[in-house]
């Protein structure tokens, strides 16, 4: 039973961690229908936020919480004024150009602060004792914060001026632009709420993977897979795309190994895009935000 | 006509790249040409990726899945049966078949564009993590011990038939170069064939293609599995110039040098971007392991700075200024020719009154 | 009618998106050397009719059969490998390639090389595209580029030919030409062309299908057509 238990965390926190790395890679796909191939050094950015704020005495919670997604955003923002915006409708020249400033952000990070990092911060948050397993007390934070994260964003396009117009933008980009819209200002937006949501969740797992100037490769991969498995729809593919291919990962792993997990995840996702080419969301739910 | 002078411009650049595979060992130091083979093998990499996305039109963002894979296959057959020739078949073989494979669900899923870059650029980052994995005792093919991040070694090319016989740095440089050329030639050739002109046009227009009973399917998958043999092939000359294949040729860098080659040389030429591997390569090397200026900081500014102000490369502008010029100039002469003729007529004041 | 001579067919077919019957059971049929036009106002459905007929979508529901093998769902390149030519309403051209290359390349489909490039060669002496022979098409003017689309159609030698307004922003001039080349197609071929330009379907048509909200609202000749009060009104009410 405490095995069972055990187990069903495990495969949780695998899904919710998906979920987390992915979702600012989400919103701004489901937007913009362009993959930001910087999504990984945004991650590695809001990292960084947190060792240096936190070895300058800022308060771990703050720093990951707050500083990190914010300095990300702001990033988010300042690259989408100066790169993207020139790129509007080409989309495979927004690709490439992400690619470009993923590299020049790892080279400028390794510039700064070299190739590796002596700090690491351990994780707050003890461990919880189930019977004659322990799990990390830090790893159900980081589940709960992803629930958040998610009910926060759902919020956000159901409820506020922001969200309608951006459910606007998601469907239709043209009629928005023609009811007068401005798509350039949602666009801006968008790209930085995407970055600001990806440094939190760089951030928070800083204390989990450590930090290097190339860190952001351990998580695209996983990224790019749930993202483009799950299609358009930002939360419902999200989530969707999580528990699939996270539930397949926990569990093949619990089986057979860590690698294997990792093949295990790839080849669903190859098989459900054979399936449906558009993603889950692209076929199912296809009304879902 | 025009066929004609395009297989003549091929002509002279193998030729060229003949003439410099026998002057290179007379005038370059004997490390630069150790260094030339795996350049060269690079070079293969950029040329098969010119073809899937400059012609094929296919947004491969993971070329270096199969240019890897070739490697890999090459080391452990090598160490497996001590000599070179079936392992570099087995390299092409296993590079074309996981192609094969991958792009039947890639084409026939009608997976789109970013899609595709996004799958393929996953694929090596997974084979990058997997084969990162690999460094204990058990993950063992044969006698080949897979190393982990450390890699494993690759054995030198030796004469075909004879193990024992190891070729030298220079004779491998030679037939480097010798292949590098054939694949050239062998690309020229390809997309002038019936095959190569329909994939041209799959990538112009794939509904026209497919409306014209062809399928597109079929012909994509056809040039995606011919790139990655290619690309196996290259990753033989890589691993073989290094003597050793790590994880690294599935690295998120090594994929993108890989388009940024492509991206410079330009999109729809063969040349371009092997010439844009050679020279790339000479410039990161001569920034070496400076701090300030690292390679991955210069990379991402050429991408960009090509995105944004040279989207078609540096080979099919100068084609284009040419273009340009060489219309000026007949526009010009036939002026010249109408104004003479008018002069003869005597019929001056009509040049007076332009 | 007899059912031999018959050689495109349609059963019940419906094109559904969401909420919008785009084509809603529509039975059809085309004889052997018919020149079929289809006329409706603008969203009467005739494209879609006509990309279900190509392959290019899917229908919902019902079935297309071209000479009694039901090829519903097929993919178009198969639909085109049964010896039918298309021509979309939106123009689909190789716009870096040549004229020559894109007629060629429809040609080299069906031929080995050599009887490729005459029938190349006859095709754009046929359709005088003999000064742009060597021109990207995506330099052409609107005119000619719908030549080329044509051309392609024509140098696979079709047995039957759909053409989804193919006269679309042509010149009087052009206009008439491509009317010629219809009826010359039609000697070998049976044709359907969808068209708004009555004058056009005056000079090449016996018979019109009249398309409204998704379905055939009648079939007759145009003259009978243009005199029918419910027709009148199709395009009246919509032209208000
Ligand atoms: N892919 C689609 N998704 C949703 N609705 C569609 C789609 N394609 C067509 N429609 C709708 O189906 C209806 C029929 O469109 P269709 O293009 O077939 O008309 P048409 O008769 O060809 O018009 P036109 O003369 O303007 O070309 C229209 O209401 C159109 O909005
Ligand atoms: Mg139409």
């Amino acid at each position: 039973m405490d095995l069972v238990v055990s187990l069903a965390l495990q495969i949780l926190y695998g899904i919710a961690n998906l979920a987390l790395i992915s979702l600012g890679l989400a919103i701004i796909f489901g937007m913009m229908r362009v993959i930001n191939l910087a999504h990984g050094e945004f991650l590695m950015l809001g990292g960084y936020t947190v060792v240096i704020a936190t070895n300058n005495g800022v308060n771990i919670w703050i720093a990951m919480l707050v500083l990190a997604p914010l300095v990300v955003g702001v990033i988010g923002v300042v690259v989408e004024r100066l790169l993207i915006r020139w790129l509007y409708g080409r989309m495979i020249d927004t690709l490439l150009a992400t690619w470009g400033l993923s590299l020049l952000f790892i080279g400028l990070v390794t510039s700064i602060f070299g190739a590796s990092t002596a700090t690491t911060i351990s994780p707050p948050l003890g461990v919880i004792t189930i019977g004659a397993y322990t799990s990390s007390g830090y790893e159900m934070f980081l589940i709960v914060v992803t629930v958040l994260l998610l009910v926060a964003v759902y919020a956000t396009l159901k409820l506020t001026t922001l969200g309608l117009v951006a459910r606007g933008t998601m469907q239709n980009a043209e009629m928005s632009s023609a009811l007068g819209v401005s798509t350039s200002r949602i666009y801006m937006i968008t790209f930085g709420l995407g970055a600001a949501v990806t440094g939190l969740a760089g951030g928070l797992l800083a204390p989990i993977t450590g930090i290097l100037p190339t860190i952001g490769a351990v998580y695209i991969a996983k990224a790019f897979i749930t993202v483009i498995s799950g299609g358009m729809a930002i939360l419902a593919g999200t989530a969707t795309a999580s528990v699939l291919l996270g539930g397949v990962n926990g569990i093949v792993a619990f089986l057979t190994g860590p690698t294997i997990g990792e093949v295990a995840l790839l080849v669903t996702a190859i098989i459900l895009l054979r399936l449906m080419p558009r993603g889950i969301t692209g076929t199912l739910f296809r009304k879902s935000l | 006509m025009r066929l004609s002078r395009d297989f003549r411009g091929t002509l002279i650049v193998a030729f060229c790249g003949l003439a410099f595979t026998l002057v290179a060992p007379e005038v370059l130091e004997f490390f630069t040409i150790i260094t030339l083979s795996q350049v060269i093998g690079l070079a293969i990499l950029a040329l098969s990726l010119a073809l899937v996305w400059g012609f094929g039109g296919i947004l491969c963002f993971g070329q270096t899945a199969f240019f890897g894979l070739g490697a890999y296959a090459y080391a452990v057959t090598a160490t497996n049966i001590g000599g070179s020739t079936g392992a570099i078949l087995m390299a092409i073989l296993v590079a074309a078949a996981f192609a094969a494979i991958l792009g039947y669900f890639i084409f026939y899923g009608r997976v789109s564009d970013v899609y595709l870059a996004i799958i393929t650029l996953t694929v090596a980052l997974i084979l990058y993590s997997l084969t990162r994995r690999t460094s204990g005792p058990e993950y063992k093919i044969g006698n080949a011990l897979l190393g982990g991040f450390n890699g494993t070694a690759a054995p030198p090319l030796n004469l075909p038939g004879d193990a024992g016989t190891v070729l030298f740095p220079e004779d491998t440089f030679y037939v480097a170069m010798i292949v590098l050329i054939l694949a050239y030639v062998f690309c020229c050739w390809l997309v002038r064939t019936h095959f190569g002109r329909v994939c041209i046009a799959i990538r112009e227009n794939e509904t026209r293609a497919e409306l014209l009973a062809y399928d597109i399917r079929l012909y994509k998958l056809g040039i995606f599995t011919i790139g990655a043999a290619l690309a196996g092939l290259g990753g033989v000359f890589f691993c073989v110039g290094v003597s050793r294949v790590t994880p690294d040729v599935f690295s998120l860098s090594q994929a993108a040098v890989a388009i940024i080659w492509v991206i410079v040389g330009g999109r729809g030429t063969l040349i371009g971007p092997i010439l844009a591997t050679f020279a790339l390569h000479y410039l990161t090397a001569s920034l070496g392991s400076q701090a300030l200026l690292n390679a991955n900081l210069v990379l991402g500014i050429v991408l960009i700075v090509f995105v944004l102000l040279v989207p078609k490369g540096v080979v099919p502008s100068i084609i284009d200024l040419a273009d340009i010029r060489r219309q000026r100039r007949v526009a010009r002469s036939r002026e010249r020719r109408l104004r003479l003729r008018r002069t003869r007529n005597g019929s001056e004041s009509a040049g007076v009154a332009e | 009618m007899n059912r031999a001579e018959i050689v495109l067919e349609t059963r019940n077919l419906s094109m559904h998106f969401g909420g919008v019957r785009a084509v809603d059971r529509v039975d059809f049929s085309l004889s052997e050397n018919e020149l079929r036009c289809l006329i409706g106002p603008n969203g009467a459905g005739k494209s879609t009719f006509f990309k279900c007929l190509t392959g290019q979508l899917r229908p919902t529901a019902g079935e297309v059969l071209i000479r009694d093998v039901d090829v519903t769902g097929r993919e178009p390149h198969q639909i085109g490998a049964l010896g039918v030519g298309i021509k979309t309403q939106v123009p689909n051209v190789f716009e870096g390639l040549t004229t020559e290359e894109n007629i060629w390349i429809s040609a080299r489909r069906w031929h080995r090389s050599s009887r490729a490039r005459t029938l190349t060669a006859e095709t754009i002496e046929r359709l005088q595209l003999g000064d742009v022979r060597s021109e990207p098409v995506g330099r052409l003017a609107h005119g000619q580029r719908q030549w080329v689309e044509l051309g392609m159609v024509v140098a696979a030698e079709p047995w039957l030919v759909l053409l989804d307004e193919p006269a679309a922003g042509m010149t009087h001039e052009e206009t008439v030409r491509t009317a010629e080349l219809i009826r010359e197609i039609n000697r070998t071929a049976a044709l359907i062309v969808v068209e708004h330009d009555m004058q056009f379907i005056r000079m090449i048509s016996r018979r019109v299908t009249l398309f409204h909200e998704g379905g055939i609202l009648m079939e007759d000749t145009m003259e009978a057509i243009s005199a029918d009060a419910r027709a009148r009104q199709v395009y009246l009410g919509h032209r208000a």
